[in-house]
């Protein structure tokens, strides 16, 4: 029995960049290179600053619902650096791609298979998380998400995912079938290798723990409301939260299925999706689909969210149209799973089929629609500020309505027959994407960072990151949608038409722009941490803030809220500020319980990612030991009864009164001072109203 | 302190409620995929159902599933009213041995087809056979594994609120393998008989 499967020396990246090697060997060793050199780095840190116990006692096993959500934007941000990264290097290759270019059409498919799969599962999903994360609990007024230990376990199935898509940068291959992954390319008979298989199970892993999630916000917002928090009263990002959080429950599975069924194809010879024996490849397309549609929606919804509260909170008004921004949510949600058909209308079914998922398609533009006015309504006869979460807001709406209304296009199965696969396709998800999911991710970290950190991101390079953004997304992606209109097809390495190439050129200049936007957003946070002391916000009020959350101390207290609030309003901070109420201060403080520290959630990481490992490389004993590990966890686990700490009231009592004595001694800032360091946590009211 | 309240309680089992839907569109999609392989095309020339089941071993087996919910009911209802730790156990021991015996009885007809040549490699409908079928096998085993760790925790802790809390979110996942085996059982197997 071979103790390594079917890895061989061979399989490691640097063995061709050593043998022979051409300009895609040696860009896929130096990929590899830096994967390596990031993991020694960041082992030698943890030795040489002895960070080990720090590491491992306040994140690593902790169960906070903060840490572990700053844990997975980390994560995400990681992520987001290869990602971008990786889209450099395809939009270089196709700068350069006029009958040649730099890279082999197998790395490029890597190259679009990676990046699909990592910007969707390892840095949209993971930040989204991580928000839903931290903010839901604050905002309904909680002490921690209904399940801990389910929220660790988690994160650790998406980190095992991430962890496994790295490995491949450095053993073996990834699949070259895209982020959808369709057999019967994907299948053995046509990928014999372990690419597919790294896709598999990285996405497999990650949907369970995005399952898992699921279960736990659902019932964190069914059950963990504070008193007086009615549904009618919950702020709008804890809204989209809940609906996307429903949507993970019921879109994951169909992603599970898939995956799993292609797994036993490969593995076991199963004929679910193969070309003989009765096999159907289009099932494979619906399964995909059904969790992919609903997907993109589990993507949006949080960053509407984000979207609304920014509107709100920068216009210092009410947000417009609270109840049909819900019930456009809501409206999006249970639309999301009947258009899934949309994606492959040239599959060859019925006209008449196209027809009625062409028009469920178009019909989602229309609680969207009554979105984009309310957040205009919003900023109607406000005093708007334009903030760094402002900006990239107010670019969502320019951008996305185009990306809106170029899906209208596609919605039309007709139209679609002619750009199906091209280009165009691909400018409109990125154009989406970007705007929508990404700049909505970014605007929540600026907007939330002070309440989680204690002190603001600086602004200056907040807003040369925002405008790069702005104008690298522009750059890029609609010179796309001209040359898909023009037939070029997506996923092609190079092309022979000449007429394609100065777009492509400034496709590729800018990606350069994204680029300095990403190194823009690295040196804002260096800068923030550095000058941290100057910027901190002990107040925990920094925008004037509306809801739950800013009522807390920055950075929050493991227990979130000393005194569990009685809500008796919608933007309840907002409406107490305005009362005075605010100050008054809680008659009594009881004990508080808290989840103690466990180490399932790294046990549970590490044995994800070896189960992924030896299922990819048929390394049987790594993986029966890895699948046997988890359920005896768990079990051993279920005997302990001692899984609660208790925070004394007397601790609890101190820390808040002098988080409150604090406050009131703080001076009041005005719009002019809002993002500047005279901003310490408290706003002057009568300047914003 | 205990390491459950009732507000929790009431939490676990609502999450528990919202697992099992999940789970269910699972079983869903597994039984649609059945459904687009139950044809000439899926068959690949290959053994189809008419040829490969019979009623007898099926009616036993959904039998002796139904009647470990019956005993499985029994022993939540021991619980309930406090008939102390030997009655609840000795009501789970009969469900764990019904569990077993449902699991032997269903290999022993996936061997018999394998010995026919019906393996799942053979055809698309095999496939989806094999999938759904042991999908609820392995939730049956899973079920069984998990009623061993509540009799261990029944011995060591007796009745508290932590194992009464466990006991009823087990009972809801047996009676849901239940109610995904009659789906089976009228889809796969009387859908083919008929």
């Amino acid at each position: 029995m071979n103790l390594l499967g079917r890895m061989g020396w061979g399989d490691v990246v640097f063995e061709p960049a050593l043998a022979n090697p051409d300009s895609s060997d040696l860009i896929a060793a130096g990929a590899g290179g830096v994967v390596v050199l990031g993991a020694i780095v960041a082992l030698y840190c943890l030795f040489h600053y002895r960070l080990w116990g720090v590491f491992w006692r306040g994140w690593l096993t902790s169960l906070d619902h903060k840490r572990i959500g700053i844990m997975y934007i980390a994560f995400a941000m990681i992520m987001l650096v290869r990602g971008v990264l990786e889209g450099v290097v395809m939009r270089a290759q196709q700068a350069d791609g006029l009958d040649g270019g730099f890279l082999t059409s197998h790395h490029y498919g890597e190259l679009f298979s990676t990046h699909g799969t990592i910007m969707i599962f390892f840095m949209a999903m993971p930040f989204l998380t991580g928000l839903i994360n931290i903010i839901v609990p604050l905002q309904v007024g909680a002490r921690d998400v209904s399940f801990p230990l389910l929220n660790a376990l988690s994160l650790a199935f998406t980190a095992a995912g991430g962890a496994l898509i790295m490995v491949s940068l450095v053993v073996g291959e990834f699949s070259t079938g895209g982020w959808t992954g369709y057999p019967p390319f994907t299948g053995v008979a046509f990928q014999p290798g372990v690419g597919p298989d790294y896709w598999i199970w990285s996405v497999a892993l990650a949907g369970i723990g995005t399952t898992l999630s699921g279960i736990n916000f659902v019932t964190t917002i069914l059950k963990e409301r504070a008193p007086g928090m009615t549904f009618a009263r919950l702020p709008l990002f804890t809204w989209t939260a809940f609906t996307t959080s429903v949507l993970m429950v019921f879109a994951l599975p169909p992603l599970t299925v898939a995956t799993s069924l292609l797994a036993l194809d490969r593995m076991a010879g199963f004929h679910f999706f193969t070309n003989d024996l009765g096999g159907n490849m289009m099932n494979f397309a619906n399964l995909f689909w059904l969790f992919g549609h609903p997907e993109v929606y589990i993507l949006i919804l949080p960053a509407f969210g984000v979207f609304s509260e920014v509107f709100a909170t920068f216009s210092g008004k009410k947000l417009y149209g609270y109840t049909s921004l819900v019930i456009a949510t809501v409206v999006i949600a249970v639309l999301s799973f009947t258009v899934w058909v949309h994606h492959f209308f040239t599959m060859g079914q019925s006209a008449n089929l196209n027809a009625i998922f062409g028009i469920a398609t178009m019909t989602i533009g229309v609680p969207t629609g009554v979105k984009i006015y309310d957040w205009m309504a919003t900023m109607y006869r406000g005093r708007v500020r334009m903030s760094v979460p402002m900006i990239y807001s107010v670019g969502f709406i320019m951008l996305f309505v185009i990306g809106g209304l170029t899906g209208i296009i596609l919605a039309n199965p007709t139209v679609d027959y002619q750009v199906h696969n091209t280009l165009f396709l691909v400018a409109h998800f990125h154009n989406m994407l970007i705007p929508g999911l990404l700049f909505g991710m970014l605007a929540g970290y600026t907007f939330w960072f002070p309440k989680v950190f204690g002190f603001q991101l600086d602004a200056f390079w907040g807003r040369i990151a925002a405008w790069g953004w702005i104008v690298g997304y522009s750059l890029t992606f609609f010179p796309l949608y001209a040359v898909g209109l023009m037939g070029m097809t997506r996923r092609t390495a190079s092309y022979t038409i000449e007429a394609f190439q100065p777009w492509m050129l400034v496709s590729g200049l800018g990606a350069l722009v994204v680029l300095g936007a990403l190194v823009a957003l690295g040196l804002q946070l260096w800068v923030s941490i550095r000058y941290r002391k100057a910027l901190t916000v002990e107040g925990g009020d920094p925008w004037d803030g509306r809801t739950l959350e800013w009522s807390l101390p920055a950075p929050v207290p493991e227990w979130n809220f000393a005194h569990i609030p009685m809500v008796t309003a919608r933007d309840d901070f907002w409406e107490k500020k305005r009362t005075a109420t605010v100050d008054a201060t809680p008659a009594t403080y009881t004990d508080i319980a808290l989840p103690r520290n466990s180490m399932l959630g790294p046990l549970f990481a590490v044995a994800a990612t070896a189960l992924g490992f030896g299922l990819i490389w048929y390394i049987w004993w790594m993986a029966a030991l890895a699948a046997a590990v988890m359920p005896l966890a768990i079990i051993v686990r279920s005997f302990r009864t001692d899984i609660h700490r208790v925070i004394p009231a007397d601790e609890v009592a101190a820390y808040d009164l002098a988080f409150r004595e604090t406050r009131a001694a703080l001076v009041p800032v005005g719009r002019d001072g809002e993002e500047t360091v005279a901003n310490r946590g408290r706003a002057n009211r009568e300047a914003f109203e | 302190m205990s390491a459950m309240t009732h507000t929790a309680e009431d939490r676990a089992l609502y999450g528990f409620w919202v697992f099992m839907m999940s789970d269910l569109i699972l079983f869903g999609l597994m039984f649609a995929t059945y459904g687009t392989m139950l044809t000439t095309w899926g068959f690949a020339s290959g053994p189809e159902p008419s040829e490969l089941f019979s009623m007898g071993p099926v009616a036993i087996e959904t039998a002796i599933l139904l009647v470990s919910s019956l005993t499985f009911g029994l022993a939540t209802l021991a619980l309930k009213h406090g008939q102390g730790r030997g009655v609840i156990a000795l009501w789970l021991v009969i469900t764990l041995a019904l569990g077993l015996g449902f699991l032997a009885m269903e290999l022993r007809d996936f061997a018999e087809m394998a010995a026919e040549g019906a393996v799942p490699q053979r055809s698309g409908w095999l496939s989806a056979f094999f999938g759904l079928v042991s999908l609820h096998g392995l939730h049956v085993a899973a079920g069984c594994v998990w009623i061993m760790v509540m009799l261990a925790q029944l011995a060591v802790f007796g009745p508290t609120l932590d194992v009464a809390s466990r006991l009823s979110r087990l009972g809801l996942f047996w009676h849901f393998l239940d109610v995904i085996w009659i789906g089976i059982f009228s889809v796969v197997y009387l859908g083919a008989l008929a």
